[in-house]
């Protein structure tokens, strides 16, 4: 059994200790949210946030976890800057098939909170390493701009 | 694919063959257990109309069950029933958008769903259910907003029934019904749903006529699915999952069509969570190895751990391969094309002779394959994002030994697809009912899903094919062309399947040619031939399919012959395009307008253009680039696309900027390679595809049209690599002929 904080809540879970974060949240918790993209750190979809940093879930062993605050896309909004970045994602009509854009939307969150008025490099650098297939790229640019405005 | 239906009568014949039966009409209650929609909100029946030019192709009226497409709740709200896949594309918007346009409900209200498989749910052209050849907008248009227009009928006539009053004093406005005079009543349509879902469909209904009347068609209007999908409740296929549910992994042989010779699983046993270890058949005569267990980390533990002999046919080793592609493309082929005389070359006054080499390309969907199967004795669920629910539908049926009709299809979200979940094989549902029936047998009693890693995504074959071309143009003394001998290497993508009847014609698949048989430009004495060499390497239609290749060929030479004639390349392809090619001529026109083309470009940097139809519409880009050390850096697009009526701007914008982004990351990046029938490549560490830095700074251009809507999907693919080369060539006079972009070796 491991003990993780996930969006607030404290959970059990019945895993091998070095099952990753990915599939405890996706077979355990039911959080599906947080998607399976590559299972090697290389395409971004799987980022949540433990203790607000921008994290891949697929290669973080649960056993790591210990006392760290986990936060999923399912409990991103209850955030006001991952809530002002969903509402630009909505407003910017960023999203296409979708499957990325847990991953984009928490990158961009935890951007966001270090960088309130982030720089074309400062995305480069945050969003860089989350793959979108649909190449909604320029409107994903825009779309944390126009977050970061909304922010004021 | 749309242009060969229609020129392809019995297509739609064939297709239906494989579906689930002839069209039935399905009860009322019988539709509410095939939907799951009982309860909950009133359903109105709709026909589709029989006049319709897709519907054309059906030998017979469709006898179509009620409440296929619309359902409206007491609270207003209205939903759509969606017969595609919503794969990013945005048909959960722009399908709304053309029944609301009719009905004339409050837009706020509208929602969209998948529709279940169905023979009601059938392409009107092509006669399964099934998404693809961007004609999902094209083959609604008028299918669509004639639902919609029967609805808002039928709501109308219940109403003048209730209040006794002719038809023709009532009118509706966003969702309401308006008595004209009279009592100048009022009532939302939710109070009518019940009464009209009892009126006989409309036999003939009419739909605007004047555009001016479009409140929605037209109007840049936002993804219904956007806020699902940035909150985490979107499901896809690979989330989808189902009570007591078991998760698989399958060893695959290593060479396609490979088998297991020897299996010690000893030590996959003894995984905690892993609760079997079964061979299953696997694609193309192949077996393998599954690991059924109780998530997907000890399933993919357990796999790692056993240790598999396998007895594998020979396979390809790509440079032998490219090698017998050079040599075969040195010969002419089977004929595709023979305008004039192939004498006529050797009057030229020079010749251009190139060779190009396109090498096999995996779609790299960001959600790998998955499906989930729950197999019970006389029925079975399948749920997965299907791009051919009907193929699919009756494949797993065949695979699990039950009829079509067993088998409920349950669509999905999908994380992308580009072409890769319409295999005429349903390989990897196939594949997961066979895990599913293994597990039977071992007295496993439980649904399963079948997850690939992006590994077995990668390597698992259904390419874009590798190919050759061979051309050798000849100009007069001016520079004109006087006569182009065109020879094409590259597998059938449809040999064996149920599309080879109607799209391979005299050994020549037609997904192969298109793009240079039907090229705009006056080409005298064009000789196109084509070699369909068999490898052991599956192959499939990737996003634009033939043209990804053709386009490529065509563009960059038309863009050669310019330089040799000392043309600019937009005049010159003008002037090459008769008069009758007007959406060609608009769209470079559009082009030279847009992209600043007169202008002198920045420093170190250089532009070109290429431009393309596929799919009804024509694309065109003209990018700026500039190379750094070795590398070629995209910084600008300016796009133009004409594509009909553009129903939502807002999504061909988005679906052009996509069909760029994959076409350019395929240009830069893209390469499947084999060594020994082994994939070479694994994940996107290898497998490199475009990231946000590497985006261009894009604007895309719609040409003002009022004429019906064709494809948006695929058509901003073909001409993108093109204009890079040949921008690249105005920047450095290198010529790319072979994919993907290597300067250090042009």
């Amino acid at each position: 059994m491991t003990t993780l904080n996930v969006n607030g809540r404290t959970v059990t879970v019945d895993a091998d200790p070095s099952t990753p974060l990915l599939w405890a949240l996706r077979d355990q918790l039911q959080l599906t949210g947080t998607k399976f993209g590559c299972g090697i750190a290389a395409c971004g979809a799987c980022t949540v946030h433990v203790n607000g940093a921008p994290t891949r879930a697929c290669v973080t062993p649960i056993s790591a976890l210990a006392g760290a605050q986990v936060t999923t896309i399912e409990a991103i909004d209850n955030d006001r800057i991952g809530r002002a970045v969903q509402d630009a994602w909505v407003r910017n009509d960023v999203v296409q098939c979708g499957y990325c854009q847990s991953g984009q939307v928490m990158a961009a969150t935890a951007l966001l909170k270090t960088r309130r008025n982030p720089t074309d490099r400062d995305i480069d650098e945050a969003m860089g390493g989350i793959l979108c297939r649909c190449g909604t790229y320029q409107r994903i640019r825009a779309a944390v701009k126009d977050a970061a405005k909304s922010l004021g | 694919m749309d242009k060969l239906i229609q020129q392809n009568p019995g297509a739609a014949e064939v297709l239906a063959r494989l579906s689930t039966a002839a069209p039935r009409k399905l009860g009322r209650r019988e539709f509410f257990r095939a939907t799951g929609l009982a309860g909950g909100g009133l359903l109105l029946g709709i026909a589709l109309p029989a006049g319709h030019r897709f519907a054309q192709a059906q030998q017979q009226r469709m006898v179509y069950p009620p409440a296929a497409f619309v359902r409206i709740a007491p609270d207003d709200t209205v939903t759509v029933l969606i017969n595609k896949l919503e794969f990013g594309q945005g048909v959960m918007t722009a399908m709304p958008m053309l029944i609301a346009e009719e009905l004339d409900c409050d837009w706020n209200k509208v929602r969209a769903e998948h529709a279940p498989a169905a023979q009601v749910y059938a392409h009107p052209g092509f006669g399964i259910q099934m998404t693809g050849g961007s004609t999902s907008i094209a083959s609604s248009y008028t299918q669509f907003r004639t639902i919609g227009a029967s609805a808002r009928l039928m709501l109308l006539q219940a109403a003048a029934a209730e209040w006794k009053t002719p038809l023709e004093r009532l009118d509706t406005r966003d969702g309401v019904i308006i008595e004209i005079g009279g009592g100048k009543r009022r009532a939302p349509y939710g109070r009518f749903v019940e009464a009209a879902a009892r009126l006989p469909v409309p036999e003939r209904v009419g739909v605007k006529a004047d555009r001016k009347d479009f409140k929605l068609i037209g109007k840049p209007t936002r993804r219904l699915d956007a806020r699902d999908k940035v909150n985490g409740r979107a499901r896809f296929s690979i989330d989808h999952g189902l009570p007591n549910m078991r998760v698989a992994l399958v060893a695959r042989p290593p060479v396609f069509g490979g088998r297991v010779a020897k299996v010690d699983d000893a030590r996959a046993r003894a995984i905690k969570g892993v609760q079997a270890v079964l061979t299953v058949t696997t694609d193309r005569g192949g077996s393998g190895v599954a690991v059924i267990a109780d998530g997907y980390w000890p399933a993919k533990q357990g796999r790692d751990a056993l240790a598999i002999d396998w007895t594998l046919p020979p396979g390809v080793s790509t440079p032998t391969q490219m090698a017998q592609y050079r040599a075969l493309a040195a010969q002419p082929g089977r004929p595709a094309r023979s305008d004039g005389s192939p004498e006529a070359i050797k009057t030229a006054a020079r010749t251009i002779d190139a060779e190009f080499e396109f090498p096999y390309l995996a779609h790299a969907s960001m959600e790998p394959l998955s499906a989930l199967v729950d197999l019970k004795s006389d029925r079975m669920t399948v749920i997965c994002g299907s791009q051919f629910q009907t193929i699919d539908q009756v494949l797993t049926a065949q695979a699990a030994e039950l009829k079509p009709e067993q088998v409920d299809l349950v669509t999905t979200y999908a994380g992308g697809g580009f072409g890769r979940r319409a295999n005429p094989s349903s390989d990897y549902l196939v594949e997961a009912v066979r895990v599913a029936r293994a597990m039977k047998t071992a007295g496993i009693d439980a649904p399963v899903k079948v997850i690939w890693t992006r590994e077995d995504d990668m390597q698992g074959g259904y390419y874009r094919p590798a190919h050759v071309h061979r051309v050798t143009v000849g100009l007069d003394a001016k520079g004109a062309p006087v006569g182009w001998q065109h020879v094409l290497v590259g597998q059938s993508i449809l040999r064996g399947t149920a599309f080879e009847k109607f799209m391979v014609k005299d050994g020549v698949d037609a997904t192969i040619t298109e793009g240079v048989v039907d090229t705009p430009y006056r080409l005298p004495n064009l000789q196109v031939s084509v070699h369909h060499p068999e490898a052991n390497v599956p192959v499939l239609w990737w996003r634009a399919v033939g043209h990804t290749h053709t386009a490529y060929v065509m563009e960059t030479l038309i863009d050669e012959l310019a330089a040799a004639a000392r043309q600019d390349p937009i005049a010159f392809r003008l002037a090459l395009l008769d008069a009758q090619h007007t959406r060609h001529r608009a769209v470079l026109n559009l082009l030279r307008e847009r992209s600043g083309w007169a202008a002198p470009v920045a420093k170190g940097r250089a532009r070109g253009v290429a431009v393309h139809e596929s799919f009804g519409s024509v694309c065109g880009h003209v990018v700026e680039v500039s190379v750094q050390g070795k590398e070629i850096r995209v910084h600008k697009v300016t796009s133009a696309i004409d594509c009909g009526t553009a129903v939502n701007p807002l999504t061909v914008e988005a679906q052009v900027q996509s069909a760029l982004v994959y076409g350019l990351s395929a240009a830069l990046h893209g390469r499947i390679t084999l060594k020994d029938g082994r994939v070479e490549q694994s994940n996107f560490h290898d497998y490199p595809v475009l990231r946000l830095p590497e985006m261009p700074d894009t604007s895309v251009h719609i040409v003002p049209s009022t004429a019906a809507p064709t494809g948006v999907g695929e058509p901003g693919t073909p001409p993108i690599a093109p204009a890079v080369a040949n921008a690249v060539f105005a920047l450095t006079g290198k010529r790319l002929r072979k994919l993907p972009f290597d300067l250090a070796a042009a």
